[in-house]
């Protein structure tokens, strides 16, 4: 069962500025992203100005606000991942998919986002869907890669 | 007497002595010294994990399943070398732990087959465990003669891949936590301040700032309540010892946390993890976790009236959190942008109180110091920095991982003798120090040692640690590129400088490395223009900007334009790219000889700028041409080269 949006923000103690981060966090965490209504009732809660808390999201390049796609695709831009061509696979990844980083297929199946490190330095370049890793991967695996999630769907 | 009783009454008591031989037994039994069964120890850090430990392990199941056999499974941290994992030991009783890289989950079977027949598959052992307890394997190397250790000094990785990291028990029957208790039975805060101070221990984090100093200033501030907050907010690409630390030794940072909080006064601490190392966060709860079951968190510790509570806070993604003052409104809810400093958050931190910020590393430190005095500290290292050094090694080294040196290693050694050079045979170029603000040092450096003034000479900084190895197949100009953008998407915009400076510098960075056909003359002009400034730009953030970030921001260029000049003006004047990395300043044409018609290359034109009949040699229009290289590729008959 989804907690619902009050249940989550009931949690924590009203007008504390230092549990507006968690709360933020915890949001995500059930629902993927950050909605409208979400940032309008943290804001009462926490009680800041709605745009405050919606400055202080944008602001972490972990909040979203848009909702992620069924397979989730992290393309790592380390330095050991830029060395070995992910500009590259990144490239090849957003052309395949038709999407920028940061933004989800219109039929909600796919979502891109570049990250600064996943920490597999070892096996660059790596790319990760929905918590799996993918590592040493070339441009033209990219294809198969995504045809393999495609025929899941 | 379960095993927690056991070790409070007899390990943990004041009066405890744990040389009595009953007491020294079960300790070494949870040690894993002496085994009765079978143990797989199978490496789960999150690089292990990466390369598919959690297959290893459900193999590793499967098989003790279908042969019936008894056997125990240990998940540890990272040993260190990365690029070994996943990493498999096995202990037999009576026998020496023996190590086994590589091996993923379709391995597991033959190697178990062998192993418990008490033969060693040669393929894929790299050593064994040195214990007088244990008999050798015959013709396997001792880990600790290997090249990759040899040359270490292990403090703070001391343990991890070796103890089980899930286990209190272990760490304690490894002497831990009884340092903490000494110093709360019998050392004074000050008496700790102060040897702390005398070890010569400074901040591992970058800044380099002395621990001992900065503990005596919030010992000294007179303050109703007092926080200690640990900086794990590691995010720079390519640094993870941290990470390393915190999954394969979770008690010894927790340990170096409990003993600055009382050395400072502080009742309590926050750990400041960032939110995607989400293996790391779940074992460091774990491990607070079990920490108030034995008592060393909470109210009134050991009965000795001091109160400590820690609490982790999952950091939501941001570099400049690593900031000290950045970190701290980050934890108060607000955005982590830096505050102008003095007041020290020392004086003034979190919430207004006097707060002491400190790394990972320079927590994992402190242990070691209580136990062994700080004159056994300051005996490693180089008169201005003391103790040792944890690198992660990445980029193109041979071996990819973690190493702990003592401080005035030459950076040659780390690379050469500890890394194995550069891979697959290629030329060394550069290492790149610090991490995105560090400095990037050519072969004619590598003789400097490792230490906070010596780098900071030669314009680099040690930074967090993080060692990025180049060969000849990197391009610096790109290099800088990829710092900068790194670097202007991180910056907080608080101030000037740092926000717009940095954003100019990758615009021109951008310029000079654009295609360099159907440019026009006011575009040729600006990317002049801006080449003239980039050093004077440079040194204006570095010298105005509010905190660290923007200070260091200019490094990675300033030292590539010092050390490879030669290459930035092939970019600038001949517009081409040595390393061919630069893929807009790439000219293709096709050889006629070679081209034999096949359409491939036409066919994939993103651009149309192939043209040709069938069967006839193909051409390129290079005012069309993008430099993508997709006809480099696709070419079976290596027609399409490159100008």
């Amino acid at each position: 069962m989804q907690a619902t949006l009050d249940e989550i923000i009931g949690r924590y103690k009203a007008g504390s500025r230092e549990s507006l981060l968690p709360l933020l966090q915890d949001i995500q965490i059930e629902y993927g992203y950050l909605n409208e209504e979400a940032i309008l009732k943290v804001g009462q809660h926490i009680k800041l100005p709605s745009s405050k808390v919606y400055g202080i999201a944008t602001f972490y390049d972990q909040f979203r606000f848009v909702q992620k796609g069924k397979f989730h695709f992290k393309v790592c831009r380390g330095t050991s991942c830029h060395m070995h061509g992910s500009s590259g696979i990144l490239r090849e990844v957003e052309r395949a998919l038709n999407i920028k980083e940061g933004q989800t297929t219109r039929d909600g199946r796919f979502s891109l986002e570049a990250v600064s490190c996943m920490g597999a330095c070892g096996s660059a370049p790596v790319v990760n869907v929905n918590g799996e890793f993918r590592t040493a991967i070339s441009i033209p695996d990219i294809a198969r890669i995504i045809d393999l999630y495609r025929s899941t769907i | 007497m379960d095993e927690k009783q056991f070790l409070i009454e007899k390990v943990l008591a004041a009066k405890a002595d744990i040389r009595q031989r009953e007491v020294s037994d079960i300790l070494s039994a949870i040690r894993h010294d002496t085994v009765t069964k079978p143990v797989v120890y199978i490496g789960s850090g999150t690089c292990g994990k990466v390369a598919g430990a959690d297959k290893t392990l459900e193999a590793v199941n499967r098989y003790l399943e279908e042969k019936n056999l008894v056997a125990e499974i240990v998940q540890v941290g990272c040993i260190g070398i990365c690029s070994y994992e996943p990493v498999v030991d096995i202990q037999l009783p009576g026998k020496a732990r023996i190590s086994f890289r590589n091996i993923t989950h379709e391995l597991v079977e033959p190697l178990l087959d062998d192993i418990f027949n008490s033969e060693v598959p040669a393929e894929h052992v790299f050593g064994q465990f040195n214990n007088s307890r244990h008999n050798r394997w015959e013709n396997v190397p001792l880990i600790e003669e290997l090249p990759f250790f040899k040359y270490q000094h292990r403090i703070v990785l001391a343990n991890c891949g070796i103890s089980n990291p899930d286990s209190l028990a272990d760490y304690i029957a490894r002497g831990g936590y009884q340092t903490y208790l000494k110093c709360i039975r019998n050392y004074t805060s000050e008496k700790i301040c102060s040897v702390v101070d005398q070890s010569g221990l400074r901040g591992r984090g970058g800044g380099g700032y002395n621990t001992g100093q900065k503990w005596i200033t919030a010992h000294n501030t007179v303050s109703d309540q007092k926080y200690l907050i640990c900086n794990a907010a590691e995010s720079d690409p390519g640094a993870f010892m941290d990470r390393a630390v915190i999954e394969g030794d979770p008690h010894l940072l927790l340990e170096g946390i409990a003993i600055a909080a009382y050395a400072v006064g502080a009742t309590k601490a926050y750990i400041y993890v960032m939110d995607d190392y989400s293996q790391a966060f779940l074992m460091l709860n774990a491990a607070i976790n079990q920490l108030k079951e034995y008592g060393f968190t909470g109210y009134n510790i050991f009965d000795s009236g001091i109160d400590l509570k820690v609490t982790l806070v999952r950091g939501p993604g941001a570099f400049v959190c690593g900031e000290e003052t950045a970190l701290i409104n980050s934890i108060e809810g607000k955005r982590g942008m830096p505050r102008p400093k003095p007041p020290f958050p020392a004086i003034e931190g979190l919430f207004g109180k006097p707060t002491i910020v400190n790394n990972v590393e320079t927590l994992a430190n402190i242990p070691f110091i209580l136990r062994h005095g700080p004159q056994r500290f300051n005996e490693i290292g180089t008169a201005e920095a003391k103790g040792t050094k944890v690198f992660a090694i990445s980029g193109k080294a041979m071996i990819t991982g973690l190493v702990e040196v003592p401080m005035g290693t030459k950076i040659k050694d780390i690379i050469f003798k500890i890394a194995g050079g550069v891979k697959d045979g290629k030329d060394f170029k550069a290492v790149q120090i610090g991490g995105p603000s560090g400095s990037c040092l050519p072969a004619s450096k590598l003789d400097l040692p490792v230490g906070y003034e010596s780098l900071w000479n030669e314009g680099a900084i040690i930074g967090s640690g993080g060692m990025i190895v180049m060969d000849e197949d990197t391009c610096m100009v790109d290099m800088a590129k990829f710092f900068m953008n790194f670097l202007q998407k991180e910056s907080c915009g608080k101030c000037i400088p740092c926000r717009e400076g940095t954003r100019r510098i990758h615009e021109i960075l951008e310029n000079i490395t654009r295609r360099p056909t159907g440019e026009s003359g006011f575009e040729v002009l600006e990317r002049f223009k801006g080449i003239m400034q980039l050093a004077e730009l440079a040194e204006v953030i570095k010298d105005t900007s509010l905190c660290g970030l923007g200070q260091t921001a200019p490094n990675p260029l300033m030292s590539a334009m010092k050390w490879f000049r030669e290459e930035f003006e092939e970019h600038v004047f001949d517009r081409k790219c040595r390393a061919g990395v630069c893929k807009e300043l790439r000219l293709f044409y096709i050889d006629v000889d070679k081209c034999t018609g096949c359409v491939a290359c036409l066919r994939k034109c993103p651009v149309n700028a192939i043209v040709g009949q069938p069967r006839q040699p193909h051409f390129i229009i290079e005012e069309k041409c993008i430099g993508c290289g997709i006809c480099f590729d696709v070419c079976k008959f290596v027609a399409v080269k490159l100008k």
